[in-house]
């Protein structure tokens, strides 16, 4: 073990975590925006909405990942049109075409547990609602979005640490974020397991503080 | 659709075969996790503590800490620590490991950190009856196991061994990054010599639809026809 390179490694990893959390951070809130929105079309009776909800979570939950990043960075610049139009500016940053695809993945896994949390919701608490004679809408906000958003907890706690699994391929898009890092420096020193050492506990470090704040919102918000 | 014909003029050939290497890679590298899993599940699940701290580590570990960077460990790290064993029996040559294996045994150790989480899973939610019953009627402990436990935990553990199927065929995409020419890195070196990235990414993610969904038909019936007696 070579614990000098360790220590010299460490600030530059450090370093290149915080481009990992910032890509999760952006990511994942667009993301929650994007899974709100497609659980809600799932759940909506129009078959078409419905179909096109389900198509979606279904292609972004069936492919890699690494395809729909490629496919957004390298696929859509080949088209002429689209180049000429202002979402340019965006799709030529490799940061932002990594956010796009993280937050257009973790949506399509956000709306998944969302709709499945709005559909075990004990109908009795709606009956409650309507027969107090409250307006759907208000139901929906007041009584199923805050018990849909605790249900989802558990689930959305592991769906956050893929995530941050997921931000790992922005090295693939020339980002040095940590694992980004980490590669360079591993091929440079041919020393994979120091290396792996210290990117592996920055990971894990980051893992344990989620996973704790999740269980913190559990117990915040539990019924009982 | 000339780019996919097969033959020297397009890539269809290159492509097919490069799917077969996926799905060979995703069929061993579930072995291998299954292999682990038998190590480390009855580790979980023992009575001892250091045992189970040694198994909680494999699993918090492998889950924590990005796919990517476990692969980059066996590319850079795997020909390095077998030339270190083989130099311990005074073998000094260069041995270089071949991609399939690294990538097979990477992206295996990963899916058995999954397996063993959901075999273990599989085991507590056994009745405690069942294995009450096995013990009072005179079975072997190993008869126990494959009599008894092992059909429950199986039926039990089939819808969430899907997941873990899901997640290993899509992790192989990974392994392009060592050079594996499987469905990835076929595209990647497609889309690089006929300039048509789009074509051949989406081709890429269509291929793994395919493969999901193919895979969960055959998965929907293996559940059914474990769940019979049920």
């Amino acid at each position: 073990m070579d614990f000098e390179l360790m220590a010299n490694s460490l600030p530059k990893l450090l370093g290149a975590t915080v481009i990992t959390l910032k890509l999760l951070s952006v990511s994942l809130i667009i993301g929650l925006f994007i899974g709100l929105v497609f659980a809600i079309l799932r759940l909506n009776k129009n078959i078409f909405l419905n179909k096109f909800a389900y198509g979606y979570s279904y292609v972004f939950r069936g492919t890699p990942l690494l395809v729909q990043i490629f496919i957004i960075y390298f696929g859509l610049g080949q088209i002429e049109y689209f180049r000429s139009t202002f979402l340019w500016v965006i799709f030529k940053e490799p940061y932002w075409c990594a956010i796009i695809a993280f937050a257009l993945n973790t949506g399509a896994y956000t709306s998944e547990i969302l709709r499945s949390a709005f559909q075990t919701i004990n109908p009795g608490f709606i009956e409650a609602g309507k027969s107090l004679g409250i307006s759907n809408k208000i139901i929906f906000y007041k009584i199923q979005i805050p018990i849909a958003i605790r249900q989802s907890l558990p689930a959305y706690g592991n769906e956050i640490i893929l995530m941050m699994k997921g931000t790992s391929l922005a090295s693939t898009v020339t980002l040095m974020d940590l694992t980004g890092v980490a590669k360079y420096i591993i091929s440079t020193t041919f020393k994979p397991i120091e290396i792996f050492v210290v990117a592996g506990s920055i990971y894990l470090f980051m893992t344990f503080i989620i996973h704790n704040f999740i269980k913190f919102l559990e117990k915040k918000y539990s019924v009982s | 659709m000339e780019l996919l014909a097969f033959g020297d003029t397009g890539w269809g050939d290159e492509l097919f075969y490069a799917t077969l290497m996926t799905i060979a890679v995703s069929i061993t590298a579930m072995l291998i996790g299954f292999s682990f899993a038998a190590i480390f599940t009855p580790l979980k699940l023992s009575k001892y503590k250091f045992l189970n701290l040694t198994a909680n580590i494999y699993t918090t570990v492998i889950r924590g800490v990005p796919e990517l960077l476990v692969i980059y460990l066996f590319f850079f790290g795997g020909s390095g620590a077998i030339m270190f064993v083989a130099s311990m029996f005074g073998y000094n040559e260069y041995i270089e490991i071949n991609a399939f294996v690294t990538g097979s045994f990477a992206i295996g150790i990963i899916s058995g950190a999954y397996s063993t989480e959901v075999f273990r899973g599989a085991i507590q939610s056994i009745d405690k009856g069942q294995f009450e019953a096995a013990k009072v009627l005179g079975f072997s402990k190993f008869k126990q196991f494959y009599k008894i436990i092992l059909p429950q935990m199986l039926r039990l553990a089939i819808p969430n061994l899907s997941n873990v199927w899901q997640i290993t065929l899509k992790d192989t995409s990974l392994i392009s990054v060592t050079g594996l020419v499987e469905i990835m890195r076929q595209s990647y070196i497609a889309a690089g010599s006929t300039r048509d990235p789009l074509f051949f990414y989406s081709f890429a993610a269509v291929l793994y639809l395919l493969l999901t969904f193919l895979s969960m038909k055959l998965i929907n019936r293996l559940e059914t026809k474990y769940s019979k007696g049920y």
